[in-house]
């Protein structure tokens, strides 16, 4: 029997269908925009100015709390302007705009391409070395990730949960990772291990990749405490809570954080970055990102600067399909759909996914016929038609009472709904109402 | 870079293939071996029958959007459909035809459109419209044609008692189970629905079919069949060791009446059944307890209609029990 949560949660097709494609370095843009605000926290300030020179990996926007980060270069140029620009939010937020001139890094980055195994940073090294890199969850939560490393007074952590589960259908950049980058993964995770003090590390991967399963099995024989489990395939498998359950079996409490359970939970790519973070002293100033749709002719699984347009990843696929109706930021369950490609790639973007016209229309909406399904799929065990008719009505006390902020908008209700029924939008709608009122009661 | 204009909405940006249409002709689908063996032991009068029912429900569906309501019909989902076809397979099949056209009207109008039409009614229209019917007119809703294998008639069939009856008449007047049993057809032929009754009910083995297709097609879940059945089962066991003179044993409750076509059709009707499993267990249960003691202890011969009807009652409590909640228990 694979491993799975136990309640809920839905199978939409899987359409990997870029699956196969290698991860390519994508061509150098000429210029970049660089939002500095790319996780979840307190925007970054700049400190660097308008026609000032940078290098690859030049730090040029400094964290501004506990939970924020850094922003470093990912090319080399001059800052041409820092402006309010278009990004994938919809919303014009302020950025440095860079143009670009060769290809220049900073003399500090190892380049090399040999794997360096010995880890001889310190837990504080590690964990100072990752806020420094500028580090956040790149399954696309992007949280800064020293703040989960950091391990609250009186609580301990006893496992580290890496999540190579890539729920989403389409998304194909954890897999190609996991694939190409296994060995230097798995060191990222031993440097995650000792960072949170921890001897023992399960790396979860949805069994439609058995693939990556086999490959990173057998190189996990060669790491201590590193064990791999291969899990049902049933979206929202990645979900944090969802993946902590399947794998050890605790439930996070509602309004809780997995080390509550002991468990302290990163991404595939996110032990990736560390591993060149820590090892090869080089900052988060790419990733990879999959172009994927299927009115594309060509999928691709690019390894990108962040700031890059996204118009650079369609072009390169050959350019955007006349049928196409919508593009996606990330993928198809709990992506972002942008207004426009003239928005650039940030830390948070696993996917850019296109739809055609005809995919991107919503159905039309019908009754409730009280089936019920909505509840049996909640993977939060939850009640999406009451939370929906509770936020139409505006009852918000008992949106509140009724757990509305426990759930994880994985969007299993609304996909699986028969009538259509928009029953995210509003719980989201529910519950972005009552945390105003939460914060205004702790004021 | 051409400039086309981009749909932006929020996640979730794929959807799932069932439709409410898909679940209604789902079930519609899963009530053809049930007609397909009306058809045969009671001819053209069931065609007949539930073609008027079918249709006088439509046509009041679509009247009372049309010109009362004056929304949009949607006679295209198939509810009302099912309805006719379930409100038909609850009468006897030589029913005068003007009852089932006022019995649909019921069926439509009172228990469904009065309430805001598909997912608002609070209790199973084509039951309404059956109970109605057999308030007002119950000798016409019990005599039922004794079944003649393809019966091309449409009148002068003849006419008898349901097992149900003849059993509840017999021990009434001091008769022994056993004795009025060797009366009956055997439990074989109520299997395949050589028996009388209404003309959707008899045949044991083609309910269960359009059942097995409906767990196939996930439409029902097993929570309410299993919990009517077995709640039915045991509490008529029970009564059957402590008496099995004055009690018949479980198998025949269970192959007679309404028993199957409820638990499969009727209680599992979305709109009025709870809505996660704990409560359609608990909603089972009363089905199974309600319709064992109207049948044993009360005035009519079967209570499976009733005893839906009252259970229905209970659905806005029974969706107060919650499930379990994810991360609840271990609250710290």
């Amino acid at each position: 029997m694979l491993k799975t949560f136990p309640k809920g949660g839905v199978h939409p097709p899987e359409n990997k269908i870029s699956k196969e494609r290698k991860i390519e370095e994508l061509q150098l843009p000429k210029t970049v925009t660089i939002p500095i605000s790319q996780h979840i926290g307190a925007p970054s300030t700049p400190i660097v100015n308008k026609g000032d020179k940078v290098k690859v990996g030049q730090l040029i926007a400094k964290s501004s709390g506990f939970v924020s980060t850094n922003i470093h270069s990912s090319v080399s140029g001059v800052v041409n302007k820092l402006e309010e620009m278009l990004d994938s939010s919809g919303y014009k937020r302020l950025s440095i705009v860079i143009d670009v001139e060769g290809d220049e890094w900073l003399d500090t980055i190892d380049r090399s391409k040999n794997i360096k195994k010995e880890v001889t940073a310190s837990q504080e090294e590690i964990i100072n070395k990752i806020l420094d890199s500028g580090i956040v969850g790149l399954g696309g939560a992007t949280f800064p990730s020293h703040v989960k490393l950091s391990i609250p007074k009186g609580k301990t952590a006893e496992y580290l949960i890496i999540n190579g589960v890539e729920c989403e259908p389409y998304l194909t950049s954890d897999h190609r990772l996991m694939l190409e980058k296994a060995d230097e993964m798995l060191v990222g995770i031993e440097i995650l291990m000792k960072a949170i003090n921890v001897n023992k590390a399960f790396i979860g991967i949805e069994n439609n990749k058995p693939d990556a399963i086999a490959h990173l099995i057998e190189k996990a024989k060669s790491y201590k405490g590193i064990e791999v489990h291969a899990l049902k395939v049933q979206y929202p498998q990645g979900g944090e809570k969802q993946l902590i359950k399947a794998l050890i079996n605790r439930e996070v409490p509602s309004g809780g954080l997995p080390v509550d359970v002991g468990a302290v939970v990163h991404n595939v790519g996110t032990a990736f970055a560390v591993y060149e973070a820590v090892q090869k002293n080089k900052p988060l100033f790419e990733r990879v990102v999959s172009v994927t749709g299927k009115n594309l002719n060509q999928t691709a699984n690019y390894l990108v600067r962040i700031g890059t347009s996204v118009n650079e990843l369609i072009e390169a696929v050959g350019g955007l399909p006349l049928d196409t109706g919508k593009v996606v930021n990330g993928g198809p369950m709990m992506g972002k759909a942008i207004g426009s490609t003239d928005v650039p790639v940030t830390k948070g973007t696993s996917g850019i996914l296109l739809f055609s016209e005809k995919e991107s229309k919503r159905k039309d909406v019908y009754n409730c016929i009280r089936c019920g399904k909505c509840v049996s799929v909640c993977p939060m065990g939850l009640e999406p038609f009451l939370l929906m008719t509770l936020s139409e009505k505006a009852i918000w006390d008992r949106v509140e009472s009724e757990k509305a902020m426990d759930c994880i908008e994985c969007g299993s209700c609304s996909y699986t709904c028969p009538s259509s029924r928009p029953l995210l939008d509003f719980i989201r709608l529910g519950k972005s109402s009552v945390l105003k009122i939460i914060r205004t009661r702790q004021k | 870079m051409n400039k086309q204009i981009l749909t932006v909405s929020p996640s979730p940006h794929v959807y799932g293939k069932e439709s409410v249409k898909s679940i209604m002709y789902g079930v519609i689908i899963a009530m053809i071996p049930a007609f397909a063996v009306s058809l045969f032991y009671f001819g053209l009068s069931a065609l007949f029958v539930t073609l008027v029912a079918v249709i006088s429900c439509i046509a009041f569906e679509w009247l009372i959007q049309k010109f009362i309501l004056k929304n949009e019909p949607s006679i295209s989902d198939g509810s009302a459909i099912i309805t006719g076809m379930l409100l038909a397979f609850n009468v006897p099949s030589n029913l005068p035809i003007w009852m089932i056209v006022v019995g649909s009207l019921v069926a439509i109008g009172v228990a469904k459109m009065s309430f805001g039409g598909l997912g608002n009614n609070p209790f199973n229209p084509a039951l309404v419209g059956r109970v109605f019917l057999l308030i007002s007119f119950p000798v016409d809703m019990t005599s039922w044609p004794k079944p003649s294998v393809l019966n091309m008639n449409l009148v002068d069939v003849q006419t008898g008692a349901t097992p149900l009856a003849v059993i509840k008449e017999g021990v009434k007047n001091g008769q022994q189970v056993s004795d009025l049993l060797n009366t009956l057809p055997s439990y074989f032929e109520m299997f395949i629905g050589n028996i009388g009754g209404s003309l959707g009910e008899v045949s044991a083995i083609a309910l269960i079919i359009g059942g097995i297709y409906l767990l196939i097609k996930k439409i029902i879940t097993w929570h309410i069949p299993v919990s009517m059945l077995g709640t039915m089962v045991i509490f008529s066991g029970i009564l059957y060791l402590v008496n099995p003179d004055l009690y018949v044993d479980p198998l025949f409750h269970l192959l007679t009446g309404g028993a199957l076509l409820g638990a499969i059709f009727m209680a599992t009707d979305m709109v009025t059944s709870p809505m996660h499993p704990m409560s359609m267990i608990i909603f089972g249960v009363g089905i199974g307890l309600l319709t064992i003691l109207i049948r044993v202890f009360g005035a009519y011969p079967e209570g499976v209609s009733f005893a839906i009807l009252i259970m229905n009652a209970f659905v806005p409590l029974l969706n107060k029990i919650k499930p379990k909640r994810f991360g609840e228990t271990k609250k710290v």
